[in-house]
């Protein structure tokens, strides 16, 4: 966490899902910390527990699943709080507030029949924090500053009025007009198109600078994650496997299925030199295995090239390859 | 070395939806103005854009999936636009679509081996049991194992089902397939072995292939040439050498600079374009990037720029260049 005062730690969180009678672990047991003003990516593909930790912390997990074991610890003025034991009603009174949230498709979480500002304002309505005129304010100031012009008159435009760019905007000035200190952004980027990604990022990245908070982003783009993590954990089958800097994990990857997803994201440039040379794309052989038949050992052992007998019957321990790095893995240090 | 002979000549192909509507008052979208590139033969030409852009109309209506409001599609000499139902039949067979999403597309009632087979059914191709053959062969060039043939499509995983997806196209043995976003449902793991499946299965049979995209990196890895769109108009083609290394459009420009990269710290030149893709029910007058261009003038407004060339066999469409 480099000397950043700690903002959230996650610890041993386990979230299971009951599913026809037989439960399944999406999130088996993860540590992750997040530093006030820190950035921390968590990457991982459908299935790896992911968006299921971003729920669990932000107690919005579906009726079926329950969080198991754990603790989710929020720190702020007068201490720290686990927000796994709290009641639902002491938890919507932090969301909104002290966690601000972000989600893929701004058009399922914006109220289609609110205006924007009707639904920027609530919050500080709701929480007590201002008045209607200062809300109003408020809310014109925050729709400024994530770049929406005209606000004034945008705050009594409906969601399906703005664009999908514009939409995503105006939920992260819902998300920021109560100033948290924590921002959960679970994809924020995936359902825009790549120019308007770009916009997006630069926007959370400045915005993030501005103010000063940690971020939670969720995300299955690499490329997002280098533009504006500080640091990235990366999510199997429901274990962090790998985590740290950006700077260093993306350059000297030490889990192989680090190194794999690294490798079939080719950078510019690469697809051409490949294609040229006649070679292929590094693949990831094979496909995630079911939470419902996890394999004993490594979830990752059977998609492995660099597996041995242990890797099938032991499961990796986190291990330390360098200050401020972790992971799992048996053989995190043998050759790639 | 010569080029090898066009098989797919797109001239000016137009779309318009709606226009019609009760009172006729309903707004035209214009998906897709004035497209104009060609398809040689045993190529793979990428049709690369953002949303709106038009690229999944203009390889429907190619196919005639979708019929067009203006324009010509020059199929291997005859123009397939304009004909009828029963006389595009036998033009059908040599063309196959794979779709985007392997869990729409497949039907969940049938085996595989029917999935496969229905095709080569409508066609009236061989025995049954030639069919189940032609199948069973179709399934070992997708790298799945023939027992899947009397499985149901819900028993496989997403990049299984894009497998059966492009094993279904294969059957008839189309000289051309048009392949739309075939790996953008799936993650990222599983896209680089599709990818590879793909320039494999081309690569052996030597099948000419449209490839619509909006990754780049997949088009730079798959594309002998690229076609970039924007609002349902074609803003620059060419090699994809040439695009890539020395792109030419403003629009390239910024689509190219706009994917980041995986490089931590890597901040390369990038050019983030203002706003949003304006609707297609109202363009922009003139040149249709002008409205986020950040090289647009006055005369942008005024004037459809044409394409013209910039390089052998590279075209693009500004009155900046």
């Amino acid at each position: 966490m480099s000397g950043r005062p700690p903002l959230l730690e996650i610890e041993g969180l386990r979230t299971v899902f009951t599913v026809r009678g037989t439960e399944i672990a999406p999130v088996n047991g993860i540590d992750l910390a997040i530093g006030a003003g820190e950035t921390v990516a968590l990457v991982g593909e459908s299935g790896s527990g992911k968006s299921v930790t971003a729920l669990s912390v932000l107690g919005l997990l579906p009726r079926v699943a329950r969080i198991a074991a754990g603790s989710v610890r929020l720190h702020g003025e007068g201490g720290a709080i686990d927000l796994a034991r709290l009641d639902p009603e002491a938890l919507r009174t932090i969301r909104g507030s002290r966690i601000g949230m972000v989600f893929q498709e701004p058009m399922t979480s914006l109220n289609p029949v609110l205006t924007i500002g009707d639904q920027i304002t609530e919050p500080l309505l709701v929480h007590g924090l201002a008045t209607r005129a200062e809300a109003r304010e408020r809310a014109i100031a925050m729709l400024d500053s994530v770049g929406i012009p005209d606000p004034a008159r945008r705050l009594a435009s409906y969601p399906h009025e703005l664009s999908g760019g514009m939409r995503q905007r105006a939920m992260i000035a819902m998300a920021l007009v109560c100033r948290p200190g924590l921002l959960i952004a679970d994809e924020p980027t995936t359902a825009l198109d790549v120019t308007v990604q770009a916009q997006i990022v630069e926007l959370m990245t400045g915005l993030q600078e501005s103010l000063r908070m940690g971020i939670l982003f969720v995300t299955h783009n690499l490329g997002v994650v280098a533009d504006m993590a500080h640091r990235v954990a990366i999510m199997y089958a429901g274990r962090i496997v790998e985590e740290g800097p950006v700077a260093e994990v993306f350059t000297a990857p030490r889990h192989p299925y680090t190194r794999g997803l690294l490798a079939s994201v080719p950078r510019p440039g690469e697809a051409l030199r490949l294609r040229r040379a006649g070679q292929k794309l590094a693949a990831i052989p094979g496909q995630v295995p079911s939470l419902m038949a996890l394999p004993t050992g490594c979830a990752f052992a059977g998609r492995c090239p660099l597996a041995v007998d242990r890797c099938r019957t032991e499961a990796p321990g986190p291990t330390v390859p360098s200050p401020a790095r972790s992971v799992r893995c048996h053989r995190w240090d043998a050759a790639a | 070395m010569s080029a090898p002979s066009p098989l797919v000549e797109v001239r000016g192909l137009t779309k318009h939806f709606g226009g019609g509507g009760l009172f006729g008052g309903s707004k035209v979208v214009r998906a897709v103005d004035d497209v104009t590139f060609t398809i040689r033969r045993g190529q793979v030409v990428g049709l690369v854009g953002e949303s709106g852009s038009g690229k999944t109309t203009v390889g429907r209506t190619i196919l005639r999936l979708i019929d067009p409001t203006g324009g010509k599609v020059v199929y291997d000499g005859t123009d397939i636009a304009g004909l009828s139902a029963s006389a595009l039949r036998p033009w059908r067979k040599r063309m196959q679509y794979i779709f985007q999403d392997p869990y729409a597309s497949l039907s969940q009632r049938m085996t595989v081996g029917d999935i496969l087979s229905e095709g080569l059914d409508i066609q009236g191709v061989g025995t049954r049991a030639e069919r189940l053959d032609r199948a069973a062969m179709a399934l070992d060039a997708v790298e799945l194992p023939r027992e899947a043939l009397a499985r149901y499509p819900h028993e496989f995983s997403g990049g299984q089902r894009q497998r059966i997806g492009i094993a279904r196209a294969l059957t008839l043995e189309p000289e051309f397939i048009v392949a739309d976003e075939p790996v953008s449902a799936l993650d990222v793991s599983i896209q680089a072995q599709i990818v590879n499946l793909l320039r494999d299965l081309q690569a052996r049979t030597g099948q000419t292939m449209l490839l619509i995209s909006h990754d780049l990196s997949v088009i730079e890895f798959l594309a002998d040439t690229v076609v970039v769109l924007y609002l349902g108009r074609v803003m620059e083609a060419g090699p994809s050498e040439a695009v890539y290394t020395a792109p030419r459009h403003p629009y390239t420009q910024a689509l190219l600079s706009a994917v980041p990269s995986t490089v931590p710290g890597e901040k390369r030149q990038r050019t983030v374009l203002k706003g949003d893709i304006p609707s297609p029910l109202s363009p922009p007058s003139g040149c249709v990037f002008r409205t986020r261009c950040p090289i647009a003038t006055a005369e942008c407004a005024g004037t459809v720029p044409a394409l013209q060339g910039v390089g052998t066999d590279h075209q693009a469409a500004c009155l900046k260049l």
